[in-house]
């Protein structure tokens, strides 16, 4: 069980270009909305087809623009669960099922005792059972899906791809949803990509990761990795990190020098030649008083810009001082080289006691050397 | 009262109906995957004859079917068939000027269809054609039966190009609203009157059906509209 895609195609002023191979495994594809997922997935499906490039499924070739080998959607057992679930309204959910069992079937009305047992198992599977006769628009968002879901699998597909398949539903409702799903992508058991633009759920269903951005993929990653030590600056970007600045290695070996911050930073650890920028997530910039940061690494002094209370921690937005003594007071009003750190509430409340830290009050920040994430463009 | 024309007018206008239903939709779902230059030039093509006066749609269909033109020639050369001043010659000219009704509407139903139905389908294994008629055609079923009653009624009160081709012989190529222009012109009001009556009956019954068919419409979309969500 595998798949391997490698893609091109130019929309003219868009040019999409993916390139990734996943196994039997869920594979994660995340981006921002309009980075192409949606039409990647599309690619496999056999509903667009790319100018260049080969995708092969378990051996078989479904596209390779050299070869001349194109096989129409119908031939590829290639399952896609479309955002809107795309159930046929004028037919039940019975009907709607069936029509998974059609492929490459010349007797289309006719179905056999085993498959009618086949289309029953799967309602009881999917909690459906008494809904046969309902029409798609009297079913919930969730019933839809699974109605969906169910379809695609009797078709035995060899790949099954799920295009934002939360997008539709209503916020509480997803918890359970993704639960489910988690659970029947387990059983299937073949290779699976998972579309979505929420790190969260990427996080949570799969295995491993790749990161599109405007029409590129970037090579897949196991999802702790990619959270964890992300590479490139869109994966961090993509990981819910806040903090980045432009960054330039240092002659001195592990040092680099922030350019946004205008400051130089011990990393404690070899810094690679490609390394562009470099980001630090909130909650790893740590705030010390004066007498603390005497003996620390990589301080950086900074101005209180503004002091935000969130549900249920501290949210403090900082300039560094060496920017602001550039820019000058009237430029200091910018809303560049910011950094954002997040504390708990008591943290905050613990260093506010022994030092002034108000809006506009002199902080001074440190970040451990292994907390910088060494990024690549 | 001679019936005749009642008969002919019927049977052309359905024979005409039945053709511009089949054309329209394959012209309309044809047409909408072309590219965009072919697509306006077949546009205008197609749907002049909506706006061009019966009058001129019954001079081209003479200058390409008459008895002495190429094609009208071709025709009765080889299967001896006259092409013109026949009751069949009043289908050509109700076919063209009903055709663009049907082929419009035909065609705006097909472009409101959720093209990710049909994109669905495929990955399903379900052929192009049981697509075509198993989810495609019963989504726009009522836009497309719309249409073919629109084209029904316009291919019933057909006169201008009816007249040029197939001219007016009681007993063969009479239809009603030529009837009715004959009876006026040669002062029987009292049967012209009467003709125009059923006249009046069939167009009411024919708006009647169209009403019904839209209101049973719009009832559905805002059933499947207010319809699901919330487990």
């Amino acid at each position: 069980m595998s798949l391997l895609v490698d893609v091109e195609k130019d929309f003219g002023g868009f040019v999409l270009s993916a390139s990734f191979e996943a196994g039997q495994e869920v594979m994660g594809i995340l981006g921002a909305s309009g980075c192409g997922k949606s039409m990647t997935l599309r690619c496999i499906a056999g509903i667009v087809t790319p100018d260049r490039g080969r995708i092969v499924l378990n051996g078989e070739t479904l596209f390779d623009s050299e070869r001349g080998i194109n096989l129409p959607p119908q031939k590829r057992r290639v399952g896609l669960l479309f955002q809107n679930y795309a159930l046929f309204p004028n037919m039940t959910v019975e009907q709607n099922l069936r029509t998974g069992l059609y492929r490459a079937r010349k007797d289309k009305g006719r179905i056999s005792g085993e498959e009618e047992r086949a289309i029953a198992g799967m309602m009881e599977k999917f909690f459906l059972t008494g809904l046969e006769k309902h029409r798609p628009f009297q079913l919930s968002g969730g019933q839809q899906q699974r109605v969906a879901l169910a379809r695609i699998l009797l078709t035995r597909p060899g790949l099954l791809m799920l295009d934002e398949p939360f997008s539709a539903l209503d916020g509480y409702l997803r918890w359970n949803l993704e639960l489910e799903l988690s659970e029947l992508l387990k059983e299937f058991g073949g290779t699976t990509l998972f579309v979505s633009h929420s790190r969260d759920e990427v996080y949570r269903i799969c295995d491993r990761i790749c990161v599109m951005e405007k029409g590129r993929s970037t090579p897949a990653a196991p999802v702790k990795e990619m959270f964890e030590e992300p590479r490139t600056l869109a994966a961090c970007m993509l990981s819910g990190c806040k903090n980045y600045s432009e960054a330039e290695r240092q002659e001195k070996p592990g040092w680099i020098y922030a350019r946004d911050w205008e400051q130089a930073f011990d990393c404690g650890r070899p810094v690679e030649a490609d390394i562009t920028d470099i980001g630090v997530r909130s909650h790893f910039i740590h705030v010390l008083s004066p007498t603390e940061a005497k003996n620390a690494k990589n301080v950086m002094p900074c101005r209180i810009l503004r002091i935000v209370e969130d549900v249920f921690s501290q949210v403090i937005i900082v300039k560094p001082q060496a920017v602001l003594d550039r820019e000058g007071k009237r430029l200091a009003e910018q809303n560049t080289s910011l950094l954002r750190l997040e504390m708990t509430k008591e943290a905050w409340k613990a260093y506010a006691a022994g030092t002034p830290a108000g809006e506009g009050d002199p902080i001074l920040v440190q970040i451990d050397g292994r907390d910088i994430l060494l990024l690549r463009r | 009262m001679d019936w005749y024309p009642l008969f002919n007018s019927l049977r052309i206008a359905l024979i005409s109906s039945v053709i511009v239903f089949f054309t329209g939709i394959f012209a309309a779902y044809y047409i909408a995957r072309l590219n965009r230059a072919a697509k306006g030039i077949l546009d205008v093509v197609l749907t002049l004859p909506l706006v061009l006066p019966p009058t001129v749609v019954g001079y081209f269909l003479l200058v390409l079917l008459g008895t002495r033109r190429p094609l009208g020639m071709w025709v009765m050369e080889h299967w001896g068939v006259k092409l013109v001043m026949t009751w069949y010659s009043g289908i050509f000219a109700a076919a063209v000027v009903a055709f663009p009704l049907m082929y419009r509407t035909a065609r705006g139903a097909f472009e409101s269809f959720d093209e990710t139905l049909a994109d669905a389908g495929k990955t399903l294994g379900l052929s192009n054609t049981w697509i075509f008629w198993h989810i495609r055609m019963p989504a726009c079923r009522q836009g497309i039966l719309a249409g073919a009653v629109l084209a029904f009624a316009r291919a019933l009160g057909e006169y201008g190009a009816t007249s040029m081709l197939a001219g007016y012989t009681p007993g063969k190529t009479a239809t009603i609203s030529t009837t009715v222009y004959q009876l006026w012109r040669t002062d029987n009001e009292a049967l012209a009157f009467r003709w125009v009556m059923v006249n009046l009956a069939i167009s009411a019954v024919v708006l009647l059906t169209v009403n019904m068919l839209e209101r049973r419409e719009k009832r559905l979309r805002s059933r499947q509209l207010s319809g699901g969500r919330g487990d």
